[in-house]
């Protein structure tokens, strides 16, 4: 897994509430396209009108958010199925960081697999961030819509200069900070899980009855 | 100290705790399913060992056909997954439910069925409906392909312990309203996002008087709550249910088991980040408007006017799934004319729903611009049904039989319905193209569905 540190990137607001991750990826994009391919099929169907040409009212489609590596979400971004093809898609369009009021769970679990930060910060913030990423696109503005995410700090900085601090769970950070691989890192605690596993097998013997009875 | 059911079942799988609210939990049950199979071809990619193949059970669901008499030729062009999957199952003495054999199906059908699913497990599978099984008295839920290898090489997960809700069912429900009405109407209460962060637990009396069909039906919507776990605490009922069923256990072994169960219900005092009352007597038939599960209404009800809600983001949301949905503002739900309807998915396919919407069939046909399909949740439902004679109720209604799979609930097997086309569904998403891009859903009951198959048009099965 890539590492993630600091990212200094164009972000792009895609403020509308429960995006769900069918939207994000679509499922037939996700049967029929592989991994590395999934970035053109992110967001189709408000990407893309019906003849396939680009949808200009998609932010990620005007000019000012191109090659956006940020994106700031509303409530309940990328709720719904469980399909890490969603973070697939969003990674193959460039994508490195989510900001949002809320997640879907598994997405949220789903982005840490991959070296993608997904950062909680409350909704007046988040608001106040996207205003600012749209103001900065306005002819005569003084700053780009850009933002600097900093993961030792924990510090999203906004065009003004304005720094607002975000939590993200130790454990998590650790991770990301070093690209560590989560299943390496478990296979190496083999022996607790052995333990474990004696025990639970006296303490509830009727759950690992299971090939006896097949 | 005093517990809830959430916590006395985490616990005890509790590996490792890794500071801040995160643990290595240990799994004692896996699941898994065509669409995330490409977890044994990425176990067998990275040289990994699968750790207890005994704790993994394995079904064909998601990209099957459904197409009646399905063979090789149907099940192109997805053929080659499946002989894949079948495969590496063999090679590592996972137990597969193959095509036309007693457990197949939908996966989160098939676990309760056969017996796989037992109160107090911790359960996951790569697939967000997972939270199904809390019902059996479980924890449950859905993880991603990442997940899925790390459960695969470890049997453990490294996740984070969510805060608990308890919603809190109470009063008696009309005869017309179900299970899946009980938790629309929830969802349309709190919002989609209003479980995000928490461990549902669903309790009070009108849970209670459910059967345990009915409870796995509550629990699958609890990810369309934001929750990705959401459990009822096992009963007579549960147990009853269970014994006897293939993979249970039996025996000496069974009372140990019963016993141990009976103890896994929340302490009386205990205490839960956030709570949350129904009274059910005040339920009517639901019907989503929108595209999203907690844009749902009564089915008497009108379709909501943008301009009613004061947050400016709300109203912007609100007009963008009308035009998707192709409605108007203020026009009675009821006059919106449909093209199909799907009875089936992990929601609401087993026998009781089954039945419910057979009731509404039986004597009726299906309006000449409708199709309708039944598509039942597992094979061993769908032997039972047509032991029942279902099969020939909706049949001669003009309802199409088709075999067990997910179907047209995520249509990712080609079962779709084509842009601009108006859908009532029993499944559980009426998300964006959900059922083909450009389709419109709306979630309902079985018993709802049929009656607006009879209808022609999105209708009150008090009126049929």
């Amino acid at each position: 897994m890539e590492a993630f540190t600091e990212l200094d990137a164009v972000a792009s607001p895609v403020m509308r509430q429960n995006i769900d991750t069918d939207i994000v990826i679509p499922i037939h994009r996700l049967r029929d396209v592989a991994q590395a391919e999934l970035g053109a099929y992110a967001f189709e169907p408000l990407r893309y009108l019906p003849d396939g040409s680009d949808n200009p009212e998609f932010p990620l489609n005007k000019p000012a958010f191109k090659g956006a590596q940020i994106l700031v979400a509303d409530n309940n971004f990328a709720c719904g199925s469980s399909r890490e093809g969603a973070v697939w898609a969003l990674m193959g369009m460039g994508i490195r960081c989510v900001i949002a009021p809320s997640f879907g769970p598994i997405f949220h679990n789903n982005c840490f697999q991959n070296g993608v930060l997904p950062i909680q910060l409350p909704r007046d913030d988040v608001l106040a961030i996207a205003a600012e990423l749209e103001g900065a696109t306005r002819p005569g503005a003084n700053s780009e819509p850009r933002l600097a995410i900093n993961l030792h700090e924990r510090t999203v900085t906004t065009p003004s200069g304005r720094k607002i601090e975000f939590k993200v769970d130790g454990i998590r950070r650790e991770s990301l900070l070093k690209g560590l691989n989560e299943v390496e890192l478990t296979l190496t605690k083999e022996n607790e899980i052995a333990a474990h596993q004696a025990k639970a097998r006296k303490a509830t013997p009727w759950l690992y009855q299971t090939s006896l009875s097949s | 100290m005093p517990k809830t059911l959430f916590d006395k079942i985490w616990d005890r799988h509790v590996i490792a705790d890794l500071g801040d609210d995160y643990a290595l939990l240990h799994i004692s049950r896996h699941l898994m399913h065509d669409g995330g199979g490409r977890g044994l071809a990425m176990i067998k990619a990275a040289g990994q060992k699968v750790r207890n193949p005994d704790l993994t059970f394995a079904t064909f669901d998601h990209v099957i056909s459904t197409e009646p008499g399905r063979d090789h030729n149907t099940l192109k062009p997805y053929a080659q997954r499946l002989y894949d999957m079948r495969d590496e199952a063999k090679r590592w003495g996972i137990k597969l439910f193959d095509l036309g054999q007693p457990g197949q199906g939908i996966i989160h059908v098939v676990g309760p069925e056969q017996g796989i699913s037992l109160p107090g497990t911790l359960l996951v599978c790569g697939d967000s409906h997972t939270c199904t099984h809390g019902g059996m008295g479980a924890i449950a839920f859905g993880i991603g392909a990442t997940e899925v290898i790390h459960v695969l090489a470890t049997q453990s997960l490294v996740q984070r312990k969510p805060k608990r809700l308890r919603a809190t069912f109470e009063g008696t429900r009309h005869s017309s309203v179900t299970p899946k009405d009980m938790i629309l109407h929830l969802i349309g209460q709190i919002g989609t996002a209003g479980g995000t962060g928490y461990a549902v637990e669903y309790a009070g009396s009108a849970i209670r008087a459910l059967e345990v069909e009915g409870r796995l039906t509550i629990c699958n919507l609890s990810i369309e709550l934001g929750a990705k776990i959401g459990m009822i605490a096992p009963d007579e009922k549960t147990f009853a249910y269970l014994k006897g069923r293939p993979f249970a256990p039996t025996g000496a072994m069974w009372d140990q088991a019963v016993t141990d169960w009976r103890s896994l219900a929340s302490d009386a005092d205990a205490v839960f980040d956030r709570e949350v009352t129904v009274d059910v007597g005040k339920i009517a038939p639901q019907i989503t408007w929108g595209t999203s599960p907690e844009q749902v209404i009564p089915v008497t009800a009108n379709v909501p006017d943008p301009s009613s809600v004061a947050d400016p983001d709300k109203q912007k949301a609100m007009q963008m799934a009308l035009d998707y949905m192709g409605l108007k503002a203020g026009q009675p739900i009821q006059d919106a004319k449909i093209d199909w309807v799907f009875i089936g998915s992990c929601t609401n396919s087993r026998m009781s729903d089954l039945r419910a919407a057979a009731e509404v069939a039986k004597g009726r046909k299906v309006a000449g611009h409708v199709r309708a399909w039944v598509v039942p949740g597992s094979e061993n439902i769908k032997r039972e049904a047509e032991a029942e004679g279902i099969d020939r109720v909706f049949k001669e209604a003009g309802f199409e039989w088709r075999e067990p799979g997910c179907s047209m609930c995520l249509a990712v097997n080609g079962d779709t319905i084509a842009p601009g086309q108006r859908s009532v569904s029993t499944s559980n998403r009426n998300f964006v193209g959900r059922q083909g891009p450009g389709g419109r859903t709306h979630l309902a009951s079985p018993a709802m569905a049929a009656a607006a198959a009879i209808a022609g048009h999105i209708a009150d099965v008090r009126q049929i």
